[in-house]
């Protein structure tokens, strides 16, 4: 559950979201859940000319399973934070293993 | 609303409820603030409840484009579309003009979609809906079919010595037996 706490903290932000199709689609984030299938708000596709059926478009529920991947900014990460969260969840992991 | 609530709550003062103060029970206060959804509820049902009865463009894992309005859902995201027309592109390149692109538009009617052939869905901007997408231009039907499947037959092609090239260095294919278009 870490990236999905993760991701949580990262709604209202801009990020671009890059598909196993090549696909780049940038928007809002507006919410994000268990699978991590992404909302976005306010989409624009990168090379929107390669892909057509996304110009009438204005915001996206993309699957979690199709997301190659999620670009940042690299400002909006709490990076001591993440580290912590990080560490916490592998002790918790490593607890659950015994 | 319901989950919040437990038998020892007071019951909800509805229109055929019993008016307050009847029972000698004091009038419940005023709830300060709307009641809000907990953060478990934000999972791909409450996502997708805000699009129901919206027209939508869908993705599909096959390349398919499909749009339609969302009737009904569930948690797997298996979806009922009604009014379902396919519409198929055609990149510049390959049509009589090949600085613009073809689009034509099928219609299929009812469509129920499971959910895990779904790539990705979105609202359409009614506002844009009747423009054509930006160098793209309506064409037959007939025309843009046959260009498509030319295209996706060159393509196959294409992708299938990709594969065996790689197959023969020892990868294998990112896209086997999944084809993302």
């Amino acid at each position: 559950m870490l990236f999905f706490s993760f991701f949580k903290t990262l709604i209202d932000q801009e990020v671009t979201v890059e598909l196993k199709n090549d696909i780049q689609i940038r928007g809002i984030l507006k919410s994000v859940d268990q699978y991590l299938n992404i909302k976005l708000e306010d989409i624009s596709v990168v090379e929107e000319l390669k892909y057509p059926h996304l110009s009438a478009v204005k915001n996206v529920f993309i699957r979690g399973s199709v997301v190659r991947y999620v670009h940042l900014p690299a400002g909006a990460v709490d990076i001591p934070l993440l580290e912590d969260a990080t560490r916490r969840e592998a002790a918790n992991q490593a607890g659950k293993a015994k | 609303m319901m989950e919040n609530l437990s038998i020892s709550d007071p019951p909800l003062q509805g229109p055929g409820g019993i008016p307050p103060g009847v029972l000698g029970r004091p009038p419940p206060q005023a709830q300060a603030q709307p009641q809000q959804l907990p953060a478990q509820m934000f999972t791909t049902a409450a996502q997708l409840l805000d699009l129901t009865d919206k027209k939508l463009m869908l993705a599909l894992r096959d390349g398919r484009k499909l749009t339609g309005i969302l009737r009904s859902w569930d948690q797997f995201a298996n979806l009922v579309l009604q009014s379902t027309r396919e519409r198929i592109f055609v990149p510049p390149g390959s049509g009589p003009d090949p600085s613009r692109g073809l689009y034509a538009d099928i219609d299929k009617g009812i469509f129920l979609v499971r959910g895990e052939n779904v790539l990705l869905l979105g609202e359409i901007d009614l506002d844009k809906d009747d423009d054509p997408p930006p160098g793209y231009d309506l064409a037959e039907v007939e025309l843009v079919q046959s260009l498509a499947k030319a295209r996706k037959a060159e393509e196959k092609l294409k992708e299938k010595s990709k594969v065996r090239k790689l197959a023969a260095i020892g990868f294998e294919g990112e896209s086997q037996g999944e084809v993302l278009l």
